[in-house]
């Protein structure tokens, strides 16, 4: 069980991480690009900025969610 | 700014901080055993501790920090909010688990249940202690700062008020409080952030004057020297009736000489106005009004040239944060929607400000001059002077941003205060959960900090000297009630994180120093009675670093508590986890060259020069400030080297991955 919770945990930790790499590379080298206006006149850098904070709790939310399941 | 202590803020202030205390005393007798005392005999729910988490999390860099620095430079502090919150996927997904799995009180013994070790506990109990105190002193330093104008008193009787109240709530009780003191201190943050959320929302943006002067646009010839082009300015200035007999000083004068300045001196009192030189691409000149702090002769502080007062109506710095335009010629927006309110900001045009510093020694003048900034500009990153190297060619600089990004990501999940709390409940199930509790507490959290940091922006009461006071101000421009109210939970935010530390400390003295150095199973009452007296001890060192250090920047001193952490701990703790080929001294390696490399970077860097021993940034040895992009992956390169060459001593020879 403990494994399976591994398992699932770095699955979710390496999405998470290329997701968060994607949004500091950006910055860091194409700064640029942040100040783009996708949606609502809002720009990259605020929907990024958002999207990696409500990431975040989203998968928290799966992986408890899964290991819930796994363990009753 | 001068701050005048009212009667309302005080109340509420001490009301607050009795009430913590009582409850600390309350819970104080509940807690009797060694693992009652660090512990909190593992029984505080999941959801308290999730809770508990945020109020350990937020401390003053994010609450004062965060939102300051957002206030002035814009987007940029938000980068801040974003690495903090981040961090805490590897505390879920990677640490959580198995730390609450292996470890029974501190997080040298989740490392060493494999080994049994007395040098790793040794080694991982001094890297505890380093990075504590490294994390106590930004968080006395913003004690003091708020003390400051909440009641009048000095900075250091603000440290000292700080570290006597937390040394109180730590000798009486111990986790169990902490635990509650936290729990309290995280919901009321969250709380009180969402509504003053709600209330900028509903103010929504207006244009204001500032009170400060504009005249212009002026002819120039750009090719010119700026002292040209302001004598240029001063000729057509002199056409204009009320500027006909003004006396304006020369700019060929102590330091003055070049600089886009020009300096008017009042005709009845001594004031000296300062006004700035603003050139655009056109050749058109216009002069901004700005403000000035220098010392005279006998060392009191003169603001815009007058002795600084101590009441209202005196000579003192005007509130900063104006919008000077929004989008389509209007005034005013009315309520805006938490959408609109980027998107309205995103089109308008804000004055910052910027300082710069004029003349050496005892002739300085600081002049804080107005920036006016497009919206589009203050929601981009790259606009804080620390930051600024991402929109310019160079590699260094941008090294230099992703290693602050990768040290506040590791950073957390190597917090000594943070993983003791994984030791607070009962099983594995409940640190996970009260891990995602946490997550979504802090995450809304920092969410708000966006609306908070540019609420303060545009609130028109901030204090130019000081980014520290943004969110307390923005709350004193709603109502003298929310500024009390604030101003307490921002207290009590130090209290509880402190207290964390303070323990955090105690228990590596207690569980993993001394067991080194005696040698000996010490009875339960005694390990209490040991840890009591090391918290007084680290309490006492947290006053007087906390007294020394008074002036820095909050926000950078964090930086570096996560830089150490994670290049000292994460290494180890990662690997032990995940690679069976670990030796223990691959360990003690890994921690000891982690944590020195580390503190060794920071002290030898740029920021360091020029912040601590008042030297030239040019003559800094290393090439740029953070030291985590290359001390993190050294820890695990000397890990992985030293437990290759101690594998053979070892009973389990093979080495997968």
């Amino acid at each position: 069980m403990e494994s399976k919770n591994a398992r699932l945990g770095l699955l979710l930790f390496t999405i998470y991480t290329l997701f968060y790499a994607g949004f500091v590379l950006l910055n860091a080298f194409a700064a640029d690009t942040m100040e783009w206006l996708p949606f609502a006149g809002i720009n990259l850098a605020i929907w990024y900025g958002f999207g990696l904070i409500i990431g975040a709790f989203a998968l928290a939310g799966i992986y408890g969610f899964l290991c819930r399941e796994s363990r009753e | 700014m001068i701050y005048e202590p009212s009667t309302l803020a005080v109340t509420v202030f001490f009301l607050f901080v009795a009430f913590t205390l009582g409850l600390s005393f309350y819970l104080g007798g509940r807690a009797k055993s060694s693992q009652g005392y660090f512990a909190a005999h593992g029984q505080i729910p999941w959801f308290v501790n999730g809770v508990a988490f945020a109020g350990d999390y937020l401390s003053a860099a994010s609450f004062l920090g965060i939102c300051g620095m957002i206030a002035f430079y814009g987007y940029d502090g938000f980068l801040y909010s974003i690495g903090f919150l981040a961090g805490w996927i590897v505390a879920l997904f990677v640490v959580a688990e198995p730390m609450k799995r292996l470890g029974k009180f501190t997080f040298a013994d989740a490392l060493n249940s494999k080994f049994q070790s007395p040098g790793l506990k040794l080694a991982a109990g001094i890297s505890t202690l380093a990075v504590s105190i490294f994390y106590l002193i930004p968080q006395m330093v913003g004690a003091g700062v708020l003390i400051q104008p909440l009641l009048g008193f000095p900075q250091w009787v603000g440290v000292l008020i700080v570290g006597a109240t937390v040394v109180i709530i730590v000798l009486t009780a111990g986790m169990v409080s902490t635990t509650w003191v936290q729990f309290l201190k995280g919901s009321l943050l969250v709380v009180f952030s969402l509504v003053l959320t709600v209330m900028i929302l509903s103010r929504g943006f207006k244009v204001e004057e500032s009170g400060l002067r504009m005249v212009g646009p002026f002819a120039v010839d750009k090719t010119e020297s700026v002292n040209a082009q302001l004598n240029e300015v001063v000729s057509q200035l002199r056409e204009q009736p009320e500027w006909a007999d003004a006396t304006i000083l020369s700019s060929d004068q102590e330091g003055w000489s070049e600089k886009p300045y020009l300096r008017v001196q009042d005709a009845e009192a001594q004031a000296v106005s300062v006004w700035r030189m603003d050139v655009n691409a056109d050749g058109e000149a216009i002069l901004r009004e700005a403000q000035t702090v220098s010392k005279s002769a006998d060392g009191t502080t003169l603001v815009n040239g007058q002795p600084k007062g101590s009441k209202k109506g005196e000579p003192e710095l005007k509130p900063i944060g104006f919008i000077s335009k929004l989008p389509d010629g209007n005034t005013e927006t009315g309520p805006l929607g938490p959408l609109s309110f980027f998107s309205t900001l995103q089109q308008s045009e804000v004055i910052l400000w910027s300082k710069e510093t004029v003349g050496s020694g005892a002739d300085a003048t600081t002049v804080y001059y107005q920036k006016p900034t497009p919206g589009s500009q203050i929601l981009r990153p790259g606009e804080h002077p620390k930051f600024k190297g991402i929109r310019k060619d160079s590699l260094l600089d941008r090294l230099n941003f992703l290693s602050l990004m990768i040290a506040l990501f590791a950073g957390t999940a190597s917090l000594p205060h943070i993983l003791i709390r994984y030791y607070t409940v009962k099983d594995e199930s409940s640190a996970r959960k009260s891990t995602i509790v946490g997550i979504a507490s802090i995450g809304f959290f920092y969410v708000l900090t966006l609306y908070l940091g540019l609420g303060a922006m545009t609130s028109g009461a901030l204090d130019v000297t000081d980014g520290n006071m943004a969110a307390p101000l923005l709350a004193k421009s709603m109502n003298e009630w929310l500024f009390a109210i604030i101003s307490a939970i921002a207290f009590t935010t130090v209290l509880g994180t402190v207290s964390g530390l303070i323990l955090a400390s105690s228990g590596a003295v207690t569980h993993d120093l001394l067991t080194y150095f005696f040698k000996m199973q010490l009875e339960d009452a005694q390990l209490v009675r040991i840890a009591k007296i090391a918290s007084v001890v680290v309490g006492v060192i947290a006053i007087i670093l906390g007294i020394q250090f008074q002036g820095m920047n909050v926000g950078y001193l964090v930086g570096w508590a996560f830089s150490v952490a994670a290049s000292a701990n994460l290494p180890s703790l990662v690997m032990v986890l995940f690679w069976k080929g670990v030796t223990k001294q691959g360990v003690i390696a890994a921690v000891l060259v982690g944590m020195t490399s580390s503190l060794a970077w920071i002290l030898l860097s740029a920021d360091s020069f020029t912040q601590i021993y008042g030297l030239a940034a040019e003559d800094a040895i290393v090439p740029f400030s953070q030291p985590g992009i290359v001390t993190i992956p050294l820890g695990f390169i000397v890990l992985v080297v030293v437990s290759l060459m101690t594998n053979g001593r070892q009973t389990h020879p093979e080495t997968s991955n």
